[in-house]
């Protein structure tokens, strides 16, 4: 068994007994229930306006080559640069060097999924330079040394007291238990952070092939001021967020906002069409896009999955997957975790030792429900499965499917099995749950169904008497 | 230059084989292989919250919003009035100093606070306009559908002046009430084809977050509070 699984099989152990995470959880959720339902009512049409953001998506990423040339020859014209980066490796180095190049010290980042992707701030730090997340969540587990819980709520795991203790250690501030002055603390302590920086990084929610636009989504105001402040903007973005037209903004905010946060809109949607312009009295003097690829052309050649670069990274799957509900973020151990992250990461990090998350789902098809572009994500997590065996079968599972196909096919030997059952259900007490119990990894926390008295054979014969 | 290539190469090698169509979940061979129907503008605002066909259930609506919202939003009936009741405001918060810039609406109201004003219109050093109580600027529009503000660099004086003051007061013509976000979208393209400004925001709302167990916050890095005052 390869490390991933070990470790999601025992992260996932951990916590599916710990009732406090567990309760913490739902509790955040049951909020997110409430708001998302309240603002999808509010649509006139939900499923007319997710079949259209399929489709949209589909137009773009299935001219894809067209739409980000046409991107990325209209920011140019703006004045922005852009970088090509197919590795996630030169997507650092590309960054490195502009930081490099203007001889910057401090760097402010507002969230960037990407750029946990590719291990930025690690990168950063190991070239000397301070890196600060000014997203809440984000700073958080950044001061804790973790990986985000959750890709839009990424300290959704911790309670205030945690962050209290937290903030108390790392910045020196006095013990509270209220969410209003914790977040104060982070916000004065940002806020000398953002006149100080001399680079700002974020990422991009959507890029407007038309008219040469990154669009950002939040709602705490720090990409705003990332992108405002620093004398140099870079925004790392994947190849796959560009949208045809200008207006399509007009759909596909309001349904991140409500399918991710239960908001109409979140609180700030902006647009960047460039840095500072003539005429213009505050901005970046710079813009560099760095557009990364790192193996999202993977995906896109698999026609069957193709779909899944549709996703918004809205976290609407996450929110409502009872896997995630009771493993929590971090046991996925990958950059996107939930639904959508099994079924990416394999193509991203390689099927053979990731293969084990499509089978942490329980396909109930809540995520598919979810998702605002419809991306039917567990029949993927089922594509997974069958891609995974077919490419490296496992030995004992093919000799157990060989096995029951010659026990079905011999009557006879089924009778006999049949009867072993019954039989041995009789002694499976003795050894319920030990390690001789050859249902072990059932009977650990369940009961085994008992075998029926009869076979519905000898019901049937009985019948006919 | 050759990553460039690169990627575009890889890419066009993938989109080589078509994919079926959404909502066709399973491959039919090529059957499905062309686009679907673009959607023609105008069908969104069928799909999105109903806005009313009045201009006065458009200003019922953007106040229903702002309230949920917790943004102070002020109708008035005329210039004077709206000046009154921003000098209460400046007195009530006892402000020290504003930031803002110049415009119509602006110039007809900020200089008569008596405050010390900072113009973002001319190049300004940040640390002077963090300093500053409130951020007054105008904007390109109001959308009644989603309770935004629709500001841009070259309509509401640069991009800070709107997000590093602890108070962003917005000053607003009644005529700029749009009704929703495709018409928002189509004013902003219509005014400014060919030559965008380089930064357009939609504010929706006092900055604010819920990452602290999901408990709403205001004024996590932006402005605590957003007050828009029309006429
Ligand atoms: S797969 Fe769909 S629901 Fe999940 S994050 Fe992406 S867009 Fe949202």
């Amino acid at each position: 068994m390869n490390l991933n699984v070990l470790q999601f099989k025992s992260d996932s152990e951990r916590l599916t007994h710990n009732l406090d995470h567990r309760e913490r959880i739902q509790s955040a959720l049951k909020k997110y229930y409430v708001a998302r339902d309240d603002k999808k009512a509010r649509f006139q049409d939900w499923q007319a306006a997710r079949q259209a953001a399929a489709e949209t998506k589909w137009e773009a990423v299935n001219h894809l080559d067209k739409y980000l040339v046409e991107f990325a020859d209209k920011i140019e014209a703006r004045g922005a640069k852009v970088h090509w980066a197919s590795t996630a490796e030169q997507a650092r180095e590309i960054i490195l060097g502009i930081v490099k190049e203007k001889n910057a010290r401090r760097i402010i980042k507002s969230k960037v999924m990407t750029g946990e992707e590719i291990h930025l701030n690690a990168a950063l730090e190991a070239a000397g330079y301070d890196v600060v997340e000014s997203d809440l969540g984000e700073y958080i587990v950044q001061l804790r040394h973790e990986a985000p819980y959750h890709f839009v709520f990424p300290a959704m795991h911790l309670s205030r007291g945690e962050i209290s203790d937290l903030f108390e250690k790392e910045l020196g501030s006095a013990k509270t238990d209220s969410p209003e002055e914790l977040t104060m603390i982070a916000r004065r302590v940002m806020r000398d952070q953002y006149l100080a920086a001399d680079i700002g990084i974020s990422g991009a929610n959507f890029a407007v092939a038309e008219t040469g636009m990154i669009s950002i989504t939040e709602n705490e105001g720090n990409a705003r001021l990332t992108c405002a402040l620093p004398k140099v903007h870079i925004a790392l973005m994947g190849i796959e967020k560009v949208l045809p037209k200008f207006e399509d903004l007009a759909l596909f905010l309001p349904m991140l906002g409500t399918a991710g946060a239960g908001q109409a809109v979140t609180c700030y949607n902006s647009m960047y069409a460039g840095p500072r312009q003539p005429g213009e009295t505050d901005g970046p003097e710079e813009m560099h896009i760095v557009l990364l690829d790192n193996k999202r052309t993977h995906l896109l050649a698999d026609i069957e999955q193709r779909d899944a670069l549709h996703c918004i990274r809205c976290g609407a799957c996450l929110n409502v997957c009872p896997i995630y509900k009771n493993v929590g973020g971090h046991t996925y151990g990958t950059t996107y975790q939930g639904p959508i992250g099994s079924v990416i990461t394999p193509h991203l990090r390689g099927i053979q030792e990731w293969k084990h998350l499509s089978s942490a789902s329980t396909l109930c098809g809540a995520c598919t429900e979810a998702c605002p572009v419809k991306i039917n994500l567990h029949h993927h997590l089922l594509h997974n499965r069958r891609n995974a065996i077919a490419q490296k079968p496992v030995w004992w599972e093919q000799t157990l499917f060989h096995l029951s196909s010659i026990l079905f096919n011999h009557p006879a030997l089924w009778r006999l099995a049949a009867w072993g059952g019954r039989i041995g259900q009789l002694f499976h007490p003795l050894i319920q749950g030990t390690i001789l119990d050859p249902a072990r990894a059932w009977t650990k926390t369940r009961d085994l169904p008992p075998v029926a008295d009869q076979t519905f054979k000898e019901y049937w014969r009985s019948r006919q008497k | 230059m050759s990553e460039r290539t690169n990627i575009l190469a890889r890419i066009r090698e993938g989109l080589s084989v078509p994919a079926p169509v959404p909502g066709t979940h399973e491959l039919h061979g090529n059957e499905h292989a062309t686009a679907p129907a673009p959607i023609v503008p105008g069908m969104v605002m069928k799909w999105l919250p109903p806005v009313g066909a009045t201009f006065g259930d458009q200003v019922a609506l953007f106040a229903k919003n702002s309230f949920e919202l917790k943004t102070d939003f002020q109708i008035f009936d005329s210039l004077g009035e709206l000046q009154g009741a921003l000098k209460t405001l400046a007195q009530v918060e006892g402000w020290q100093r504003i930031g803002t810039h110049r415009g119509t609406l602006n110039d007809a109201i900020c200089p008569a606070l008596g405050l010390p004003m900072m113009l973002t219109d001319e190049s300004y050093a940040t640390p002077d306009l963090e300093k500053c109580d409130a951020g007054i600027s105008e904007c390109e529009s109001l959308i009644a559908q989603t309770g935004s503000v629709l500001v841009t660099t070259r309509s509401s004086g640069g991009r800070a002046l709107s997000v590093l003051p602890p108070h962003h007061v917005v000053l607003v013509r009644r005529e700029q009430l749009l009704p929703d976000l495709p018409s928002g979208f189509a004013a902003l393209k219509q005014k400014y084809t060919g030559n965008f400004p380089s930064f357009m925001s939609l504010i929706t709302g006092p900055s604010r977050t819920g990452d602290i167990e999901r408990i709403l916050v205001l004024g996590a890095h932006g402005p605590k509070k957003l007050t828009i005052f029309c006429v």
